[in-house]
């Protein structure tokens, strides 16, 4: 199980990463999406893995997985719904204010003037 | 107490003159004067004490874990300087009120200088280190202020600059330094490094220690090759000049000289440094004052002279040269100061400086030239003036520093140098005021208001009274001073005109005669030596500095060209380079953990997994299908959440898909559906390969994570969620409870997130972007029931169900999974729904609030919840919950938690609905579609879109 995990989490990464390099907005935000899934596991994963054991207090139940990295990814996940959330809107925003989605401005130019 | 307020008083006091200038400069100088007054006060309070050989001393923690102390003391020297910087800034005060012009911004002008004499008196009077060091950066700031006082003039900006630059980069060197001496001392406390000078000259890093303080202290004061700052800090007002330059800034740097040379001094690395740049200065700069025809500069070249010669009398190291130097710090500052002020009441009076077009004022202006006669005389070192007295005291302990191999040269240059300072003095005043009246001056000359020559009359009768009767009006002063420094030990001097006929008599006689002389072929000494090239210290300084602009430019340029995946792929770079920096420095091997079993059902999750990153990758430019799987990847993290024990996070991330996955599609309505290949195919190779290396290494990370033991500190939280958070679902309670401030946090930041879409969603109402929605047309074919009826009543069926299970999810949330989170995204789906379904102008039709009001709501409920907490006298955000009895009902639990909750929900809600309900304001208007009327929603099919993919 933790083989699966953890090369899950790696493939979470490698392809946000690979999409966080493209150059249009869309698969950027899909790139950064897919990149929190894989904080969020690996934060969660650091409370270790287990089976059946939630961390909800029953009576003459004492074994409980780490409730404090659940607690923290949930916010993070809400957290990332609301960043992405915001990207998404800011590259509709910037489409229909310039008619393009690249992420990058024109390559800045070289100041012709040095400073003098 | 009071003497951590004669420091602080002026810096109290700054705030004054801005205020008080709107009743006159008058009044505004009177108030300013008062304050330095006030401080002056103060400080001689301590006056008796310190003479009777007590050290006054205050002292507060400040940083004790740093070493930093908000600590001061005062003995002979200190208070001799203190009194120096109070006695003298009174009197540039009254100078300045009379100086400065009526549109000169008087209130600014007092504010900067109250600001520098509270950093003066700081450096004098700290007795940590550290706070010394701040009030010696705080002295290069005000002054820089200061100095560059007349924005308007290009010279003053660059003059303050300059002066900025190489001070405060000395002062940098200088905290080094200091650092360094505190490792050796064990003690940032001056008193108690004082005592340590054996200590300190035997300890190893006694030469870096004092190269660096040495470096932070010739800045400051000017020495060569560090003395081209301050002839440029004369484009200040000459009020600013004259105090600089005679008693404070530049002085400080001596007066550290003079601190520490208990610790420092001694040593022969201190006699060549030392005393070998103040010799070299005090020759150097005096040369170059004999030819500067700006009289400001000509006196600027003085002090770094007079300054050099200081130093060199610290760098002898015997108690006479140091008792000298004290007796030096004190003459020069009267008589430099007094000349600064006469140099400026030319200027203003005859509205040049320029010693060639100067001439015969003594018949014109017979008060100030009387007095500007007798401050050069005693500048040149000229008897019955102080300035006579502590030269002669120079040359005697320059004639006794003699070592071996040259025997001759310090005398001989010591001799060199009095006898320029000589020319330069007599070229002031003679070319400045002796000879016949001229009748080209650009004003025609008067004596100025009392104001201004008063105080210069004022040091010039000290510097007569001091030549006169040396020992009964500077001897306790000096004796106190030099008493402090040598630590009860001082020599055997005699403060007196006459001492015989001595060899410093001679060579001070060789020197008159010989600067008499010099003066006298000055013209074509000067053609001499205009002829030989000089380096130019401004332009090699502004080279050097536009070298370092262009060089950061070009490096900044070359790395941050607007190429923001250029960025992106930097910082992937970086994370990697750490990674592998961690790697091969931490531990490699895997954990020995029990791993836990995994069936084949995770088996097939993670297959889908892996198949929808590669399908995400493979058809990232095919939008839709990107899309959708990337919400099937979304779909197994939350089955792997609901697998590993954490049906909450199950619950959120389910949800929050749903909600993504829509507003995601609302938002591909308006873009590009299908991404053009651009890249090229080794940029492609370039990124697959940082992306398959980060992959791994985060997978190699997790997994040796996951293979290894832990300790957590949740023990608590599970011990005490039932007892102490009343709930038995611990997430919750963590959330709402234990961690409740970051809850609270974070939904402020997801609230600001919602505030922001709503900003740039509503500007897209306008502008280029109002613009282009007019002109969208569909390129995707719609629908010809746009409003199908079977969804459209089966939503507004489930709609209260839903929202009932949303509040079901709610109050359940604190004993098991669900909680103000879960439930807010469960309505927020509720409600888009029927969005979905009946269309946005129905929806929007029968909400009648606004979104980010909830969300204004929501903080405001969980603020207040947390604020109840204080009624009870217990701190934000405690919990408090108890069980009630009710009819029927039974026992019920509340908790002020819940409500908390109800705020998280709020926001929630608010946050999401805000970015759905405004993109589909966006929708509408781009394809205003009518909103249907009739009950069954049907909706007449629509012509087929005129155009299609292929874009606008």
């Amino acid at each position: 199980m933790e083989f699966l995990v953890a090369t899950g989490v790696g493939a979470l990464t490698a392809s946000g990463v690979y999409l966080l390099l493209r150059g249009r907005t869309f698969a950027v935000i899909l790139g950064l999406a897919l990149l929190s899934y894989a904080v969020n596991v690996y934060l969660f994963a650091m409370g270790r893995l287990a089976v059946g054991v939630p961390p909800i207090i029953r009576d003459g139940v004492t074994a409980y997985t780490d409730p404090l990295p659940q607690a923290l990814v949930l916010t993070a996940i809400v957290i990332s719904f609301g960043m992405t959330s915001l990207i998404v809107i800011l590259a509709l925003r910037a489409y229909l204010e310039t008619g393009d989605d690249h992420v990058s401005a024109e390559p800045l130019a070289e100041p012709d003037d040095e400073l003098a | 107490m009071s003497l951590a307020l004669v420091v602080l008083l002026p810096f109290i006091g700054a705030i004054l003159p801005p205020l008080m200038i709107r009743s006159g400069r008058t009044v505004c100088a009177t108030v300013t004067g008062s304050v330095t007054l006030s401080s002056l006060v103060l400080l001689l309070i301590h006056a008796p004490a310190v003479y009777r050989g007590e050290v006054p001393v205050v002292a507060y923690e400040w940083l004790p874990s740093l070493g930093l102390r908000f600590s001061f003391f005062a003995d002979g020297f200190g208070l001799f300087f203190a009194a120096l910087i109070l006695a003298i800034g009174l009197l540039i005060i009254i100078y300045a009120r009379f100086y400065l012009g009526r549109d000169d911004p008087m209130g600014r002008f007092y504010c900067y200088l109250l600001l520098f004499q509270g950093a003066m008196l700081g450096i004098v009077l700290s007795d940590n280190v550290l706070l010394l060091l701040i009030f010696w950066e705080l002295t290069s700031l005000s002054s820089f202020l200061l100095i560059g006082y007349w924005r308007h003039l290009p010279e003053g900006r660059q003059g303050a600059r300059m002066a900025l630059a190489v001070t405060g980069g000395g002062g940098l060197a200088m905290l080094a330094g200091m650092l360094l001496l505190g490792q050796i001392t064990g003690s940032y406390e001056l008193t108690e490094i004082l005592g340590q000078g054996e200590l300190v000259r035997a300890s190893p890093l006694y030469l870096p220690a004092l190269l660096l303080i040495l470096l932070g202290a010739f800045t400051k004061s000017a020495q060569f090759p560090f003395h081209f700052w301050l002839p440029h800090a004369m484009a200040a007002p000459t009020p600013v000049s004259a105090y600089l330059h005679s008693a404070t800034m530049v002085k400080a740097g001596i007066f550290l000289l003079g601190r520490l040379w208990p610790v420092l001094a001694g040593t022969e690395a201190w006699f060549l440094i030392v005393g070998g740049t103040g010799l070299v200065t005090m020759v150097i700069a005096a040369w170059i004052a004999l030819f500067k025809d700006d009289l400001k500069a000509l006196l600027a070249f003085s002090t770094v002279s007079h300054l050099g010669l200081v130093t060199m009398l610290w760098g002898f190291a015997t108690p006479f040269a140091a008792v000298a130097a004290v007796f030096h710090i004190l003459n020069h500052a009267t008589f430099k100061c007094a000349l600064f002020m006469t140099a400026g009441i030319v200027d203003h009076e005859v509205h040049s400086r320029d010693a060639r077009r100067l001439g015969g004022l003594l018949h014109l202006m017979p008060i100030t030239g009387t007095l500007a006669l007798v401050a050069s005389a005693s500048m040149a070192g000229l008897p019955p003036l102080n300035g006579f007295l502590s030269k002669e005291m120079m040359l005697e302990a320059a004639g006794h520093a003699r070592p071996p191999a040259y025997p001759w040269l310090v005398p001989g240059l010591a001799t060199f140098g009095a006898l320029l300072s000589v020319a330069y003095s007599a070229r002031y005043a003679v070319h400045v005021f002796l000879g016949p009246v001229r009748d080209d001056y650009p004003q025609h000359p008067h004596d100025p208001p009392a104001g201004m020559w008063l105080p210069v009359a004022v040091l010039v009768a000290l510097v007569v009274l001091i030549g006169l009767f040396p020992a009964a009006i500077a001897g306790p002063i000096v004796a106190g001073a030099s008493d402090a420094i040598l630590g009860g030990a001082l020599p055997d001097y005699k403060l007196a005109l006459w001492h015989g006929i001595t060899p410093a008599l001679l060579m001070s006689a060789v020197a008159t005669a010989g600067g008499l002389v010099l003066l006298a072929l000055f013209w074509p000494v000067r053609a001499v030596r205009d002829a030989m090239p000089r380096p130019e210290a401004k332009r090699i300084f502004d080279a050097i500095v536009l070298g370092a602009a262009n060089a950061a430019r070009r490096a900044s340029y070359g790395l941050h060209n607007g190429q923001l995946q250029r960025y992106v792929m930097f910082f992937v770079v970086s994370v990697l380079v750490l990674i592998l920096v961690g790697w091969q420095t931490g531990r490699l091997d895997a954990g020995t953990r029990e791993p836990l079993a995994a069936g084949y059902l995770a088996g097939i999750a993670w297959l889908l997994l892996l198949a929808g990153c590669i399908g995400i990758v493979a058809y990232h430019r095919q939008r839709f299908l990107a899309l959708i799987l990337t919400s099937l990847v979304g779909l197994i993290v939350s089955l792997a959440f609901l697998y590993l024990s954490a049906p909450d996070l199950a619950l959120t991330q389910i949800s929050v898909e749903v909600v993504t996955t829509i507003l995601m599609l609302l938002a591909l309505n308006f873009l590009p559906k299908e991404t053009v290949a651009e890249s090229s195919v080794a940029r492609r190779l370039r990124d697959g390969a940082l992306a398959l290396g980060s992959g791994a290494a985060f997978a190699a990370i997790v997994h040796d994570v996951l293979t290894r033991d832990f300790t957590s500190i949740s023990a608590y939280h599970l011990e005490q969620s039932k007892p102490g958070g009343g709930g038995t679902n611990v997430v919750n309670v963590i959330l709402v409870d234990f961690r409740g401030y970051d809850t609270y946090g974070e939904i402020i930041v997801l609230g600001i997130a919602g505030l922001a879409i709503f900003a740039l969603l509503d500007g897209a109402l306008r502008g280029p972007a109002a613009r282009r929605l007019a002109r969208w047309a569909p390129d995707q074919p719609r629908a010809a029931d746009l409003h199908p009826l079977i969804p459209v009543v089966a939503t507004r069926v489930m709609l209260p169900l839903a929202l009932m299970v949303g509040v079901y999810i709610f109050l359940r949330g604190h004993n098991l999974p669900g909680g103000g989170f879960i439930s807010a995204l469960v309505v927020a789906i509720a409600l888009l729904m029927q969005y979905m379904a009946s269309g946005f102008g129905w929806a929007e039709q029968r909400i009648r609030f606004d979104y980010h009001v909830l969300i204004g709501w929501g903080v405001l409920i969980a603020g207040l919840t947390g604020l109840g907490a204080w009624l009870f006298g217990l701190p934000f955000l405690t919990s408090g919950f108890d069980y009630f009895h009710f009819p029927v009902v039974g026992e019920v639990e509340l908790a002020t938690a819940a409500i908390f909750d109800l705020g998280v929900f709020l926001t929630v809600v608010g946050a999401v609905m805000v970015a759905l309900a405004n993109l589909s304001r966006i929708a509408r208007r781009a394809e205003p579609i009518p909103v249907p009327q009739e009950p069954m929603d049907y909706t007449a099919p629509v012509p087929e879109p005129a155009t299609t993919a292929e874009g606008r």
